[in-house]
């Protein structure tokens, strides 16, 4: 049986911009089980950065957390203040990758110094020791000729090796869990599958729990083993990717894989998701989605629906769930998935 | 399904060679040896990685990038190099382009009526104010966006409604042919599709001709009707799109559509990428030529090369 590693309670977080509060993440529940990958999928400004940010206590300073729980390792970071505590698990057991490998590095240290540094720190290594180490590191993240690159600058690299380079800094103080917030986005998609390999490869060598949080359903299809789907700061739906990709019961859920374009067919109009994602300066009634779903029930607009248990791997925020709904299949496009996909393998 | 003779041709590039630090002893070749053309009506993909010269095309048809060598030949007619200066308004009228980013390639300090009006204002292709309005307020509503939005400054804008904007400022020049660079990679999976669609609708009701640039081959596999692949300057393999997703012939193809995530977890997990080494081709011996293996199907290949294509083809 795995085990759960880091586990979020109603989480709720609020931002004040310009006097008024923003509630950023409303009430998310989340389960990370040990060696596994989490995907977190989503719209822009749904929350998933967020939300994985307050894992490493690195919100924003107009950001907190209002209630809820974030337990991992018998304590609640969820209530954790100020960089003295947040020290002890920021990089240490939980490091974060970045979506953009040309700015989250230093362009005036050296490659080499930039992942000893942490080296130093973290194993208290002294210099031709952690050099050493820093050399290994550089080694496993797929870097040729690591003692040549250890004196080079991010200059001196291409996107998909700066990329690399950041993910040897964030795994070179072994860390348990390991975020990488869109790790892929900037890069194109021949690097991608490389870095993706690379992310699941280290996961096995340093025995990571990886957290994907990602737009790309590709993506989230090629590394994902649970899937949590955002929108508005909640999460609607998780389950493992079988549940989520054939067997998904969330409209919003529904109408993420209905837009796919390989499930397009030519010369008609894509599936698209009618309006616009609601303003969370707002108080937001009963479900979240239900002014851009078409075949909202009218308690949609009254009451947020609680999470459903549709299996033991599989829950989801939908009203279409409780007994008392009418039943409602999936969208024609998304039924028989599998067998429009097996056409796209080369 | 197209047919590829008695059509109008658009856009007939040929040879197209483009440089960069021309002055340098040695100039870096961006585009090498280019030729493809454009049917009338038609959308034609662009696809490669970055830095593989997709968008210096693009720039070089529009005139933003100077050539090197080669004709680009809009409506039968030469447009690179020097041309008459009349040619020259015309096709900064008939050509238009959309940008990648629509965060960044907006001015963020002029209203929407300004951005949209700019081609008009240079090009002095109105009468007086009010048709100018008119024409705005047309544009606008050709992409869905209230007349009102007019008024307002891009920041009051999603990122789908900033790439509308961005369409309209191209189609208010009433142009013939958009040239599409990256025009949804930097937009959310929903509203992606609501661009693409825009894009469709208005080539439909105005007779549009795409090229669109992109990396995001499921996209293009849906939108395009024909696709070039470029791998560092040179276009390796042109064809329809189906053919050339049902039968991928150069290595370089081959490991672009190996790369693409299938959103499908049980395929995309027995998946193996396939990686492309440009060195794998031995063109010492034998040049490589850029031939038509299949009817519009073009490859760029040499002797030994072909035959194997040739192999794939016939199982």
């Amino acid at each position: 049986m795995v085990q759960s590693i880091l586990s979020a309670k109603d989480v709720v977080i609020k931002f004040s911009l310009r006097g008024r509060v923003l509630t950023a993440i409303r009430g998310a529940s989340l389960e990370l089980y040990e060696g596994q990958t989490l995907a977190i999928v989503g719209e822009s400004g749904s929350g998933k950065s967020v939300f994985t940010k307050s894992f490493v206590g690195m919100l924003d300073t107009n950001g907190w957390v209002e209630s809820g729980s974030i337990m991992f390792e018998e304590q609640d970071i969820a209530k954790f203040k100020g960089d003295k505590q947040w020290s002890t698990i920021r990089g240490k057991k939980i490091a974060m990758v970045f979506q953009d490998p040309m700015t989250s590095l230093n362009p005036l240290r050296t490659i080499g110094m930039q992942i000893q540094e942490v080296v130093e720190l973290h194993h208290h290594l002294k210099a031709a020791e952690a050099k050493k180490r820093t050399i290994e590191i550089l080694t496993d993240v797929g870097i040729s000729s690591p003692e040549d690159r250890y004196s080079q600058f991010p200059h001196e690299f291409s996107g998909g090796m700066r990329q690399r380079v950041v993910i040897a800094i964030a795994i070179a103080c072994n860390p348990k869990i390991l975020i990488c917030d869109e790790p892929t986005t900037a890069l194109d998609v021949t690097i991608q599958a490389q870095i993706l390999e690379l992310i699941r490869k280290l996961q096995e060598q340093y025995n990571l729990t990886v957290i994907y949080i990602t737009h790309d359903l590709g993506v989230v299809a090629n590394v994902a083993d649970q899937v949590a789907v955002m929108y508005a700061g909640d999460i609607i739906e998780y389950g493992t990717a079988g549940d989520i990709f054939y067997n998904a019961q969330h409209p919003y859920t529904w109408a993420l894989l209905s837009s796919l374009p390989q499930l397009g067919i030519k010369g008609q109009p894509l599936y698209s998701i009618k309006g616009t994602p609601p303003n969370l300066f707002n108080e937001i009634k009963g479900d979240a989605f239900a002014p851009r779903n078409p075949k909202a029930l009218k308690i949609d607009y009254v009451e947020r629906p609680p999470y459903f248990q549709v299996s033991p791997t599989h829950y989801a925020r939908t009203w279409l769930l409780d007994p008392r709904s009418p039943k409602m299949d999936p969208p024609e496009t998304i039924k028989h998935m599998r067998e429009k996909f097996v056409r796209y393998s080369v | 399904m197209s047919q590829t003779t008695n059509r109008e041709l658009l856009i007939d590039v040929k040879n197209l060679r483009v440089e960069f630090n021309v002055k340098a002893k040695e100039p870096f070749v961006a585009v090498n040896d280019v030729s493809f053309h454009i049917f009338k009506g038609e959308t034609f993909g662009l696809v490669g990685e970055s830095g593989s010269g997709k968008t210096t095309i693009g720039r070089a048809i529009v005139r933003i990038n100077g050539t090197a060598g080669g004709d680009v030949m809009f409506k039968g007619r030469k447009i690179n190099g020097d041309i008459p200066k009349a040619l020259d308004y015309e096709v900064t009228q008939k050509i238009q382009m959309i940008f990648q980013d629509p965060m960044a390639s907006l001015n963020e300090r002029a209203k929407v009526d300004y951005i949209v009006s700019e081609g008009l204002y240079n090009t002095k292709a109105y009468k007086d104010e009010g048709e100018r309005k008119a024409k705005v307020e047309a544009a606008l509503a050709a992409v869905g966006l209230l007349p009102e939005f007019a008024s307002r400054f891009p920041h009051e804008f999603s990122g789908g409604q900033r790439q509308r904007i961005g369409v309209a400022r191209a189609l208010i020049m009433e142009p013939e042919f958009i040239i599409a660079d990256e025009p949804i990679s930097a937009l959310d999976v929903s509203i992606r599709a609501q661009v693409i669609n825009l894009l469709s609708e208005l080539q439909k009701s105005k007779g549009l001709t795409y090229m669109f640039i992109a990396h995001d081959l499921s996209v293009v596999r849906f939108i395009t009707d024909r696709v070039a692949v470029i791998s560092k300057g040179k276009i390796v393999e042109l064809a329809e799109t189906e053919e050339l997703f049902a039968h991928p012939l150069h290595p370089y193809t081959r490991s672009l559509l190996s790369a693409v995530p299938v959103p499908d977890p049980i395929e995309e997990k027995k998946k193996r990428a396939i990686y492309y080494d440009p060195l794998s081709h031995d063109y010492s011996v034998h040049k490589p030529k850029w031939v038509e293996i299949r009817p519009g199907h073009y490859i760029l290949g040499n002797d030994p090369e072909l035959e194997e294509y040739n192999a794939m083809l016939a199982k």
